[in-house]
């Protein structure tokens, strides 16, 4: 039995209500204390502390102070009505109020002898007792020490500030600038006096890609996930975290087998891919990925399942002629409500942005199957760690979501070889099929394995396939060729082959 | 001679609030003889006071006449920088403005 008194000590934790933050946060800031966001010019601070008092307001309905050092109040309220929050109108009934702290204009401060920051003390409490705020946003002290030019005495005061709410027993978030992204954790050293609890913005150039990430760097007495976590600003949902190494591997496995939407392929995986894998299908360009996703998407729509298909490298139109080639009707599934396209340009997001929007395409549709053709296509707007963040988020929500998932990968050369996307995905991937070109007395002939297929017996043949009008077909497996993976395939002549055959039945005859 | 109206912003009769009296109230008896109209106000009564003024500092004076608005921050104990920021000069260094011109004057005619 837990102890009634260390229970009551526990630091109780206020949600942020910002998607993916609580879930690093372990439930959120600790309540009733100050925590200091820091970051440097751009990397959001400002939105942070404004959807910490917007979230209170839509999601818990506890109001909320927000006191502006830097920008006038008439600033942020247009400022963040891009994200789509009304806050004229929660200021009108009393669940927001500002205090503008900011320069006056034409301001210009004399100091004539000691002073303290006793004013703003009293405009706090006031507006939070008025109100009833749970939650107050300041935002930003760098602003007070350059107003004011003596550090000592703000320092002083912004101690004293921080006391008196933590006596208002609110919840307050206090944003501070950096010089630089790797160094010192606030330019004025604030953190001295909101030691207990400090959140790290940043906005790092990677191989010429900005990447936002929040780190949580400690919070007294409680625990959090630890290190940099990506996120994105949206319109709506504002801040949104990716907790991505936070993800636990508890998904559920199902034995249930669907089909590939061919049936020899469904033979060579042992009866079909499992409910809730992800498949990942590899090769050279041309070489019938789309139509392995096209077959999946068929298939799925036989079978009387939701798909969704997320195109990153051709257009609806498009897919649509590639499909009808194949025999594949995607404006009939897509008027029975059994499919939805959504094509996209992979340049048209970072993918935070992109992999918020697969989630919500899915939240909505509520697919069945899910195909991304391709992630090669999404793999040259990121650098190699943000993809593989993207794949493992993208991997683990669908499995969360107990769907399947094919995604096509496509290979740099045309004769076997391996691509980038590949090394970094595998071993994120239930299954994995390898379509390759194979040649053959001058003529270039397609092969399909199955590599890898978790959880179940596979056939480890290299079939030879064709695609006609009507698809996808699969036949017999390359016997008198070796080295297709390799990329060098060669013939090996049939007296070779079974004199192979009979050294074998000697061996073990 | 103009009139000045001054607004000061104290909180709590604090001994850093009783300093700024003080020497606001020494500055109106001396430089502002007559010609001052002072308020004074205490921002833990009338919170909203502090918020419409835009105040966070105190004491805070504000010179609201003659134009143009200063904000004059602190218990005013530095008297040249509150002389400063009001825009008036103190008598004797008036007095020693007045005679640099007339030492200057007769000069600058003989150039001539």
């Amino acid at each position: 039995m837990s102890d009634p008194f260390i229970e009551y000590d526990k630091i109780q934790k206020t949600s942020t209500g910002i998607q993916g933050l609580d879930g690093i946060a372990l439930g959120g800031l600790p309540s009733g204390r100050t925590t200091l966001v820091a970051g440097t010019a751009g990397t959001g601070k400002t939105v942070f502390a404004a959807q910490f008092l917007a979230e209170g307001v839509r999601q818990f309905q506890e109001p909320g102070v927000f006191v502006t050092f830097e920008e006038s109040a008439a600033d942020i309220r247009r400022n963040v009505a891009s994200l789509g929050w009304g806050i004229a109108t929660w200021e009108a009934s009393d669940q927001w109020c500002f205090i503008d702290a900011s320069p006056q204009p034409g301001e210009e401060i004399l100091i004539t002898g000691s002073f303290d920051l006793g004013a703003l003390l009293v405009r706090i409490e006031a507006s939070v007792k008025r109100i009833g705020a749970k939650r107050v946003a300041i935002d930003s002290l760098g602003a007070v020490f350059a107003r004011f030019d003596s550090d000592l005495i703000i320092r002083n005061e912004l101690f004293r500030l921080s006391t008196a709410l933590k006596r208002l027993g609110v919840t307050t978030v206090m944003t501070a600038e950096r010089t630089s992204e790797y160094g010192a954790i606030s330019r004025d050293s604030v953190e001295e006096f909101v030691t207990d609890n400090v959140i790290v913005l940043r906005n790092v150039l990677e191989e010429e890609k900005r990447r936002r990430t929040v780190e949580i760097l400690k919070f007294r007495g409680t625990m959090h996930g630890k290190g940099e976590f990506p996120f994105t600003m949206m319109p709506e949902t504002g801040i949104v975290v990716l907790p991505l190494t936070e993800i636990e591997l508890d998904q559920r496995s199902s034995y249930k087998r669907i089909t590939s939407g061919i049936a020899e392929l469904d033979t060579m995986c042992g009866g079909g891919f499992f409910r809730d894998s992800v498949i990942l299908v590899s090769g050279a360009t041309g070489c019938g990925k789309t139509l392995t996703s096209t077959e999946f998407i068929a298939g799925g729509v036989a079978a009387g399942e939701r798909c969704l298909l997320m195109a990153f490298e051709e257009s609806r139109d498009q897919l649509s002629r590639n499909a009808s080639g194949w025999g594949k009707d995607f404006d009939q599934f897509e008027q029975d409500g059994k499919l939805r396209v959504v094509a996209r340009y992979p340049e048209s997001g970072g993918l935070e942005d992109h992999l918020i929007r697969i989630k919500s395409e899915i939240m909505e549709f509520r697919p069945n199957r899910v195909a991304v053709d391709s992630l090669s296509a999404l793999e040259r707007v990121s650098t190699i760690k943000g993809f593989r963040e993207f794949v493992i988020g993208l991997t683990s929500f669908i499995k969360a979501q107990e769907i399947a998932g094919l995604f096509t990968a496509t290979t740099s050369s045309l004769l076997g070889g391996d691509s980038v996307t590949e090394t970094h995905i595998s071993t994120i991937t239930d299954s994995i099929i390898l379509l390759r070109y194979v040649e053959m007395f001058g003529e270039m002939q397609r092969g399909i394995t199955v590599l890898k297929m978790r959880g179940s017996a596979h056939d480890k043949d290299i079939r030879a396939f064709n695609i006609d009008s009507c698809g996808m077909h699969i036949g017999p497996a390359f016997r008198n060729v070796t080295g297709i993976l390799a990329g060098q395939p060669r013939h090996v002549p049939t007296a070779e082959i079974e004199r192979l055959d009979q050294l074998f039945q000697q061996g073990t005859g | 001679m103009s009139k000045y109206h001054l607004k000061l912003y104290v909180t709590g009769r604090t001994p850093q609030s009783n300093r700024a009296v003080k020497n606001l109230r020494a500055l109106c008896a001396t430089e502002l003889k007559d010609r001052a109209e002072v308020d004074i106000i205490d921002v833990a009564e009338d919170p909203f006071a502090a918020e419409s003024a835009h105040i966070i500092a105190t004491p805070t004076l504000i010179k609201t006449l003659p134009p143009p608005l200063r904000r004059i921050v602190g218990d005013l104990s530095n008297v040249n920088r509150v002389l400063l920021g009001l825009d008036i000069l103190p008598e004797d260094l008036l007095k020693h403005a007045e005679s640099a011109a007339n030492l200057t004057g007769p000069t600058g005619g003989a150039m001539s």
